[in-house]
């Protein structure tokens, strides 16, 4: 597992090595819009969905950083962006010294190996063709990892378990496992090609509660043992507090706030933090009998036509007049906590 | 006083090509006036199968409801006719589902689907359903009700279609409300919206509230009596304060530690259950949970253990629920 650690270099691109806790990533000002046509033969561009609006963010090697916010905030679509499974509109994305953003697909080969991906979905993230030990084989094959069949087959047997799975799951089909053995086999995949950086797409939102503590466990394991670095995208504040190092905050297509984990949860600072944080249930009837309950009023508006200023103000409980109209900078406030919200602080 | 719902022994079974699924198998509980009550569990634990059938929703083929009395107000619901039963759904007893998106129909306009019920089961005009399907809108909060009256399903967002599909529930004065997984498919402040809505009005009216889900958050905010269910069967049945404090079954025991909070310290490592649950086809004569059950004996293997009462409200299906006490404090003197 540490071919990646040293210099290395891929065709014509050098790598930096990037040591335990420097940058191993960089996003910069990230865009990524997402045109409205209109007309069948003759199509023109009418609006454009600002998925994504100047996002920027860096992760360091060993840390995991939770990137939350509700749906259509962008936070899968960073994701997809960093990974090139969509090409940005504007900014740049570092990995190790190299902009991924002005690569072809043929020079994104090598990224390609050392950033791996995590899908929500166990049921539509596997092929239903394939075997399980050749879901995992493959990228070693393409990639040319091992390149005897028999070393292959050792390597996913040993992944597998590694994953938790028994060996002889390499002969099943996907439709022979639960759930959670589907997303573990979709993590031994993603280890395959040792990979430094590995993006957490929503990983263990579709699973059962019992299930998803023992993917949690694992992830968590893993991270260890192969000094892992991931970007987890989530929903659920409570799996994200529970995993990150740093945690950035979302709402339509920018981010709000961003902070180590503990000063995240307990200081919480721009308004649609607080809101969200508050509207996470606890699992303990005393503790929410006591809480306080902020229920934001109205509903998230569209990024196709988000609101002039900041883009929180239609449905912030603090706002003033010059929220409609400024778009508020992300400040740091303390040293590492990052927020966009003159109002605070 | 007499209790608004009661579910004896009830058992619902599917016919597949790999067996007979025992779905829900054996369950009893009870639902008082105005009183919300959870049902937690995992997917296919029989959750939603055991609240389809008491309004007899289960597809008959591959569904049957085999044996069990659902009492609602003194009369057997297993034993209405087709057509009594209609009176009662909707009426009676009003559902609200998991999608949004699929269960308001979408070639028809609001308006049309809320008065529809009203002046079926409540024999209003249309100018009398109309002006109610206006206060009902604006009761779970829409704004501009008449001019969504108009308007089709796809005009609206999902926490929207939510409050509509809760505006529907209520048209027609239940006295019972059965939400399957209500906020499962919303957003985080979205959720806590229409659970803070359907909460406030459930008490507003006097409205009983069957709450299916598998948040134990949800359940710790707003139920106030908790059904757990594990494998077809409710293992473990009490007060929440009881369920969260003092869990008497290893399986709730083992549900509450899987899950991370936010109100303590970060860094503990969660405790998952190990494994995972059982196949409902191949079930044998012992404890469904014996598996990853870390407190079994050799009883476990032979016998189902019944549901027996611990104290004067808090049921549990285990052997061994005496002495899980112990065990309990146990660990939390060790953390």
């Amino acid at each position: 597992m540490s071919s990646s650690a040293a210099a290395v270099q891929h065709g014509n691109l050098n790598f930096l090595e990037v040591k335990h806790g420097e940058t191993l990533i960089k996003v910069t000002d990230l865009k990524k819009y997402f045109p409205v046509t209109e007309g069948m033969v003759f199509q023109r561009v009418i609006a454009n969905v600002k998925a994504v609006d100047g996002v920027s963010f860096e992760i360091k090697r060993g840390e995991t950083l939770g990137l939350v916010g509700e749906s259509g905030c962008g936070k899968t679509t960073t994701g997809r962006c960093i990974l090139q499974l969509e090409r940005a509109t504007q900014g740049t994305i570092d990995f190790c010294g190299v902009d991924l953003t002005t690569l072809s697909e043929k020079e994104l080969v090598p990224v390609r190996q050392r950033i791996q991906v995590i899908f929500q979905d166990p049921y539509s993230s596997l092929n239903p063709r394939m075997k399980v030990g050749d879901i995992i084989g493959e990228p070693m094959m393409v990639h040319r990892i091992i390149a005897d069949s028999a070393g292959r087959d050792k390597r996913t047997r040993d992944l597998l378990n590694v994953c938790g799975l028994p060996r002889a799951f390499a002969e099943r089909y996907p439709h022979e496992m639960s759930g959670g053995q589907r997303q573990r086999v979709g993590i031994a995949r993603a280890l395959a090609l040792n990979p430094d950086f590995i993006i957490c797409d929503e990983a263990v939102s579709a699973l059962d509660v019992s299930i998803q503590a023992q993917v949690i466990n694992l992830l968590e394991d893993l991270r260890e043992e192969f000094h892992l670095t991931y970007l987890f995208i989530a929903h659920d504040l409570s799996v994200v507090r529970h995993l990150c190092n740093r945690v950035a905050v979302m709402y339509l297509g920018k981010m709000v706030e961003l902070a180590d984990s503990d000063e995240l949860f307990d200081n919480p600072q721009h308004p649609y933090t607080k809101a969200l944080l508050s509207a996470v249930p606890v699992p303990d009837p005393s503790v929410e009998a006591q809480r306080a309950h902020q229920v934001l009023q109205g509903e998230v508006p569209s990024p196709m036509n988000p609101p002039p200023g900041c883009v929180f103000h239609p449905r912030c409980p603090i706002a003033v007049d010059t929220c409609r109209k400024a778009i508020p900078p992300l400040v740091e406030l303390t040293p590492g906590h990052w927020v966009a919200c003159p109002e605070v602080g | 006083m007499a209790k608004l719902l009661e579910v004896k022994g009830l058992r619902t079974q599917f016919a597949t090509s790999e067996g007979t699924v025992k779905a829900v198998d054996d369950v009893t509980y009870d639902v008082d006036q105005g009183e919300t009550v959870a049902i937690v569990g995992e997917s296919g634990s029989g959750k939603s199968v055991g609240a389809l059938s008491i309004l007899r929703l289960i597809p008959d083929p591959p569904g049957k409801i085999l044996a069990g009395e659902i009492l609602f107000e003194g009369q057997d619901l297993l034993k209405l006719s087709a057509d009594e039963i209609r009176h009662v759904r909707g009426r009676k007893i009003s559902m609200v589902f998991q999608e949004p998106m699929t269960s308001l129909n979408p070639v028809l306009s609001i308006g049309l689907q809320l008065t529809e019920t009203m002046m079926l089961h409540l024999g209003l005009s249309q100018e009398q359903a109309d002006k109610r399907a206006v206060e009902l809108l604006g009761m779970v909060g829409i704004s501009e009700p008449q001019r969504r009256l108009k308007q089709y399903p796809h005009h609206l967002s999902g926490g929207m279609r939510q409050r509509v599909m809760i505006a529907l529930a209520l048209s027609c004065d239940p006295k019972l409300i059965i939400a399957d997984e209500p906020t499962t498919a919303l957003d985080v402040t979205i959720q806590a919206q229409i659970l803070e809505l359907m909460k406030n009005l459930t008490r507003e009216l006097g409205v009983a509230l069957i709450i299916i889900t598998h948040n134990l958050g949800v359940v710790a905010r707003y139920a106030d009596r908790v059904n757990v269910m594990y494998a077809g069967k409710i293992v473990e049945e009490g007060t929440a304060q009881q369920i969260y404090h003092q869990p008497r079954h290893p399986y709730t025991i083992g549900l509450l530690n899987s899950v991370p909070r936010m109100d303590l310290p970060r860094g503990q490592k969660l405790i998952p259950i190990e494994g995972s649950p059982p196949d409902l086809t191949r079930l044998d004569d012992g404890c469904s949970y014996r598996p990853r059950c870390k407190w079994r004996i050799d009883r476990c293997d032979k016998e189902f253990p019944p549901l027996a009462q611990v104290n004067d409200t808090q049921f549990s299906a285990c052997w061994r629920k005496d002495e899980l006490d112990n065990v309990l404090q146990k660990m939390r003197q060790a953390s």
